[in-house]
C-alpha cells in the first residue's frame, strides 16, 4: 500500500507541543511535569529572552541527563534576577561564583565529582555574552583547550544589560547601547569588530558547538540534548532577545529572534570538531529592515534620515553569511522538515 | 539551623515575589467564532468536527456535525460550501476542503451503521411538519431530539423533496440520500407519504397539533411567454428533474437548449446530456461573472461539454428553430436588448428561469402573511399565524438545501420554545476569528487535497456519481490543515513560550490557565498564539 506522508497536525513542528505526537517525539517544554529549572517569581523584565533561553535548556538538560545536573552561573542579567539574596528561582544545583570564572569552576565541579564517583552528574556552566565573550574568555578558551566535560551555554542578548546596556564584544555593528551612542557620521556600534564566539569555539577544534534562538525550540532541545549524550567540552550559543536593551516590545522577544534567523543575521547550525555539519535553512527569506526597524537601537537608522546606507552594510553581513553557511535550502521542502505517515 | 557565616536568612523560594503585580495588561483565553461557522447555513461546528476528525476520531467528528445537520453524506456532495470560500486558510494557500471531509464523515457513517441520537424525553407535544425536504427533515430530527412527537407528511412518493426531485443522481446517489432519511425516520417519525395537505388550519386542528412547520418547498417550474409553434417542445427545468428521478425522463431530442443562468439551468443541461442530447447549450441573458450559478457547478457542466450562449435571451421558438436575441449589460450591469437576432437549431427547449412556491394550503389561514410568493417569518421562523412556522424555500433565502437545513434546526428551536411556552433565547454569537489574527509561521504549507472526478466520457453518459469521496489518509491529512481560528486547540505554545512559567497546562482537552500571581503581562503568549485565541485587556487598577 502506498502512503501519503500526513505533515503531523496543523502546526507541523513549529509550535511548542502537538496532541498527535506519540509522548517521546514531543518536547520537554510541553510536558506539564517539565522541571521548570528557572521557576516562577524571577526578577527579569517582562518577556525576557534570556529567561526564556535558560529555562529551555537547562529543562532539556535535566530530562537528558536524568535530573543529575549541576549549573554553574557567571555574573550577569541571569545570575541577579534568578537569586535575590535570600530567593532563588533555580529548582536545579546551581552555582555562582564571579563574572568571570564560571568555565573554571565548572571545571572543578566536573573534577570533584568524578573524584567524589560521582561521575554520572553533568555539568553545564552559563552565561551571558559579557561574561562569555569578554571577561570570560581566558577561562573558556582554557576549559576548551583542556577538553573538560562541561557544557557551556552563552545566552547572546549582545550587551551588558544588567548593568545598563553598555557595549560587549558580541553587540552587532550599528547598534545603539549606553557606550556605542546613536551619534556622529558612523553612529552605534563600529563594524568589522566584535567576537564571533561559535567560530571562536570551532577554533578550539572541540566535539561539539551548536547555535540557536528561542525562536525555534524544537532545534534547541535537540541541541542540548545531542550535546549532552556526548563528553568534553561542548558550546551552545542562544540567541536571547532583550526587550529592555534591543528596545523591542516585550511581546515581540520571539519575533525578534525569529527574524535574526530568517534575515540570515543570526546563521543556525551546528558543527562537530570544528566543521559545520547541519544548518537550518531560512524558512522565509527576510531583508534586514524588518528586524532592524522593530528595535529602538537601531532606531537612528530609520525616519528622516534614513541610513539606508549603514542598512546595506548589515544586509551584507546577513547576505553574506547566507551565502558561508548555506542557510537557503533550494532543494528540500524548508518549510517543515517534520513528516510522519498516519 | 545552624546558618554559615555571614548568612543570616534561610534559601527561600522565589515563589514570596509575586510578579503579578507588575502587570498593566492580562492575557485572557477566548473562543472567537471561526469564519467556516459564521458561513456556514446549517450552522454547524466545524471547526469543532475538524478538531475531533484531527486525531482520527471519526465518530466522535461525526457525533458533533449531527448535533446540528443530520445530513453530512448529502450535504458533503451537493452543498456550495459557503464554509470555505470564508475559510482562512484560503489567504495561506488553499481553503481548508470541508466539504469533502463532511462527505468521508457521512459516507463513514453509513457504512458503519452510527445512528443519530435517540430522543432523551417525551414532551407529549404533537408537531405536523409538511414537506420531507431538508428543511422539513431537519427540522423532523431537532424536534424528536427535543422529544416532540412529529408528523411528517408530503404529496411525493418517497422522502427527500429536492434532494430527490430536484438533484441529480450523478450528484447525489439516491442510496446516499436513502440511507441519511431513514436514520431520521428510525428516531421514530410518523410519516405519511403522496398525501398533499390542502389546508392547513383544518389538519391542524383535526390532527390535534401544538405546532405546525410548513416546508413545501418551490415546486413550481417559472414559465414566460414564448411565442412558440404547435410542434415546438418546451418545458420547465424542474419538471424535467423531477420526471427523470422518478425513471420517466421526458424526450428531448439531440438539440437541448436551456433558458437559464442558475444551477437548476446547469442541472438540467448536465442531464439533458446524459439522456442522449449531443448539444446542450445554456441560454443566458447575463454574462459569466452576474450568472448565480455556482462556479464549480459551470465548470463541471463545460468539462461535460454543455456550451453557454452568454448575453442571449430566447424571444421566439418555432418547431426546431430558436430565436435568440442579443444582450448588452447596460452601466448598472442590466441586460438590455440589442436587436440584433440570431438562430439556433433546438428540438427543446427547458426553462430554467426560477421556481414559484405552492402556498394553497394556506387560503384558509389568513394570519399567514405571504409576500412575493414566499411567506414571511420571524428569526424564530415562525409565521404571522401563532404556532405556524416556516422554512426552506418557502420563505425568503437563498434557496439552497443547506440554508433549509438551517431554517429547520432554527423552527424546531422555535416551535421547542413555543409548544413549552418559554421565550426563544439567541445564543450569543462570538465575535469574528479573523485572518490577521491567525499567526501564520505555526502553520505547515500543505496544499490541498482534491477529490477524484470520473472521468468526463463516462460522466456524460451516465447518472454516476461525477465527484469521488476522500480516502481516510487525503481526508485526515485535509482536516489537520485547519487552523482552528480563534479556538485553543492545545498546541502548547502558551505554556511553553512564557518566560515565566505562568501558564497552567491542565491536561488533554481542559486546555490552560493564567497563573496571575506570576504573570507579568508581556504579552508574548498572546503574539505567538498560532489561532488568536488569547486577548491581552487592560489591567483594571
Amino acid at each position: 500500500m502506498t502512503t501519503q506522508p500526513v505533515r503531523f497536525y496543523q502546526v507541523g513542528s513549529f509550535a511548542v507541543g502537538n496532541r498527535l505526537l506519540p509522548d517521546d517525539e514531543r518536547t520537554v517544554q510541553s510536558d506539564p511535569n517539565r522541571t521548570n529549572s528557572l521557576d516562577s517569581g524571577h526578577r527579569a523584565c517582562q518577556g525576557c529572552g534570556e529567561a526564556l533561553g535558560a529555562r529551555y535548556a537547562l529543562d532539556a538538560a535535566m530530562r537528558a541527563t536524568g535530573g543529575r545536573l549541576v549549573a554553574v552561573n557567571a555574573t550577569g542579567c541571569l545570575e541577579v534576577f534568578s537569586t535575590p539574596y535570600p530567593e532563588t528561582s533555580w529548582r536545579i544545583p546551581w552555582l555562582h561564583s564571579l563574572f568571570g570564572n564560571a568555565p573554571a569552576v565548572a571545571t572543578g565541579v566536573a573534577a570533584a565529582m568524578k573524584v567524589k564517583g560521582k561521575g554520572d552528574v553533568r555539568v553545564v556552566a552559563q552565561a551571558g555574552d559579557g561574561g562569555t565573550v569578554d571577561i570570560g574568555f581566558g577561562c573558556l578558551s582554557g576549559m576548551f583547550e583542556r577538553n573538560d566535560d562541561v557544557l557551556f551555554i552563552c545566552y547572546d542578548n549582545e550587551a551588558y544589560m544588567n548593568t545598563g546596556v553598555q557595549r560587549s564584544g558580541a553587540t552587532p555593528p550599528a547598534a545603539r547601547t549606553a557606550t556605542t551612542e546613536a551619534v556622529g557620521p558612523e553612529p552605534g556600534n563600529v563594524f568589522g569588530q566584535g567576537k564571533d564566539l561559535p567560530r571562536l569555539a570551532m577554533a578550539h577544534d572541540i566535539r561539539y558547538v551548536a547555535t540557536a534562538t528561542v525562536a525555534d525550540l524544537h532545534d534547541l532541545e535537540e541541541k542540548v540534548e545531542r550535546a549532552m549524550q556526548l563528553h568534553g567540552a561542548r558550546y551552545l550559543h542562544i540567541l536571547v532577545p532583550c526587550p529592555l536593551g534591543w528596545g523591542s516590545a516585550p511581546n515581540d522577544t520571539i519575533l525578534v529572534a525569529r527574524l535574526a534567523k530568517e534575515t540570515g543575521l543570526f546563521p543556525v547550525f551546528e558543527a562537530e570538531h570544528g566543521k559545520v555539519t547541519a544548518v537550518s535553512p531560512i524558512r522565509y527569506r527576510t531583508p534586514v529592515e524588518a528586524y532592524l526597524s522593530i528595535q529602538r537601537r537601531y532606531a537612528h537608522l530609520f525616519g528622516e534620515r534614513s541610513r539606508t546606507d549603514i542598512i546595506a552594510r548589515i544586509q551584507a553581513i546577513a547576505d553574506q553569511n547566507i551565502a558561508t553557511y548555506g542557510l537557503i535550502d533550494d532543494e528540500a521542502d524548508s518549510s517543515d522538515p517534520k513528516q510522519v505517515t498516519a | 539551623m545552624e546558618l554559615p557565616f555571614a548568612i543570616t536568612l534561610d534559601v527561600g523560594s522565589s515563589h514570596a515575589n509575586r510578579t503579578g503585580s507588575w502587570r498593566v495588561e492580562r492575557p485572557i483565553y477566548v473562543d472567537r467564532l471561526p469564519p467556516c461557522n459564521d458561513a456556514c447555513p446549517a450552522g454547524e461546528n466545524i471547526q469543532r468536527w475538524l478538531y475531533q476528525a484531527e486525531p482520527g476520531d471519526y465518530e466522535m467528528a461525526w457525533r458533533q456535525l449531527v448535533e446540528d445537520n443530520p445530513f453530512p453524506a448529502v450535504m458533503g456532495r451537493i452543498c456550495y460550501h459557503p464554509c470555505e470560500t470564508a475559510c482562512n486558510r484560503a489567504q495561506l494557500d488553499e481553503a481548508v476542503g470541508i466539504n469533502a471531509i463532511e462527505r468521508f464523515l457521512g459516507d463513514l457513517a453509513i457504512e458503519r451503521g452510527w445512528s443519530l441520537p435517540p430522543a432523551v424525553t417525551d414532551s407529549g407535544k404533537r408537531v405536523l411538519v409538511v414537506g420531507a425536504g431538508p428543511a422539513g427533515l431537519s427540522a423532523t430530527y431537532h424536534l424528536r431530539r427535543l422529544g416532540h412527537h412529529v408528523r411528517l407528511v408530503d404529496s411525493a412518493p418517497k422522502l427527500g423533496g429536492m434532494m430527490r426531485y430536484g438533484i441529480p443522481a450523478y450528484r447525489l446517489p439516491r442510496a446516499v440520500l436513502d440511507a441519511e432519511t431513514t436514520r431520521i425516520v428510525a428516531l421514530g417519525v410518523d410519516v405519511e407519504l403522496g398525501h398533499t395537505v390542502q389546508d392547513i388550519e383544518g389538519e391542524r386542528h383535526d390532527g390535534g397539533f401544538d405546532a405546525v412547520f410548513l416546508a413545501v418547498g418551490a415546486q413550481l417550474g417559472r414559465r414566460v411567454e414564448i411565442p412558440a409553434g404547435d410542434s415546438s417542445r418546451v418545458l420547465d427545468a424542474v419538471s424535467l428533474l423531477h420526471r427523470v428521478a422518478e425513471n420517466d425522463p421526458p424526450l428531448l431530442g439531440r438539440r437541448v437548449v436551456v433558458y437559464g443562468g442558475g444551477d437548476t439551468a446547469l442541472d438540467a443541461a448536465r442531464t439533458a446530456r446524459r439522456l442522449g442530447a449531443t448539444d446542450a447549450v445554456v441560454v443566458y441573458r447575463r454574462n459569466r461573472e452576474r450568472m448565480p450559478a455556482h462556479g464549480d457547478e459551470l465548470e463541471e457542466a463545460l468539462v461535460e461539454g454543455v456550451t453557454v450562449r452568454w448575453l442571449s435571451t430566447v424571444s421566439r421558438f418555432d418547431g426546431d428553430r430558436l430565436v435568440l436575441e442579443k444582450m448588452r449589460l447596460n452601466d448598472e450591469g442590466f441586460p438590455e436588448p440589442t436587436g440584433e437576432l440570431e438562430e439556433l437549431d433546438a428540438d427543446s427547449l427547458v426553462l430554467a428561469l426560477g421556481q414559484d412556491t405552492d402556498l394553497s394550503l394556506l387560503d384558509q389561514a389568513p394570519d399567514v402573511v405571504v409576500d412575493d410568493g414566499v411567506v414571511e417569518v420571524l428569526p424564530t421562523m415562525m409565521t404571522g399565524e401563532s404556532g405556524v412556522f416556516a422554512g426552506g424555500d418557502s420563505v425568503p433565502s437563498e434557496r439552497t438545501a443547506t440554508v433549509a437545513i438551517g431554517h429547520g434546526k432554527r423552527a424546531a428551536r422555535g416551535i421547542d420554545a413555543f409548544v413549552s411556552g418559554r421565550a426563544p433565547v439567541n445564543a450569543d454569537r462570538h465575535e469574528l476569528a479573523t485572518f490577521d489574527r491567525v499567526n501564520t509561521w505555526y502553520y505547515s504549507d500543505a496544499p490541498r487535497t482534491r477529490r477524484p472526478e470520473l472521468e468526463r466520457a463516462r460522466r456524460q453518459s451516465t447518472f454516476d456519481e461525477v465527484v469521488g469521496g476522500l480516502t481516510e489518509e487525503n481526508a485526515l491529512f485535509e482536516a489537520r490543515r485547519c487552523l482552528s481560528c480563534g479556538n485553543c486547540f492545545e498546541c502548547d505554545n502558551c505554556f511553553g513560550v512564557c518566560p515565566d512559567n505562568a501558564v497552567i497546562k491542565l491536561g488533554p482537552s481542559l486546555r490552560y490557565e493564567f497563573d496571575y500571581d506570576f504573570c507579568k503581562g508581556c504579552g508574548i503568549c498572546a503574539q505567538e498564539c498560532p489561532c488568536g485565541a488569547i486577548d491581552m485587556v487592560p489591567e483594571r487598577i
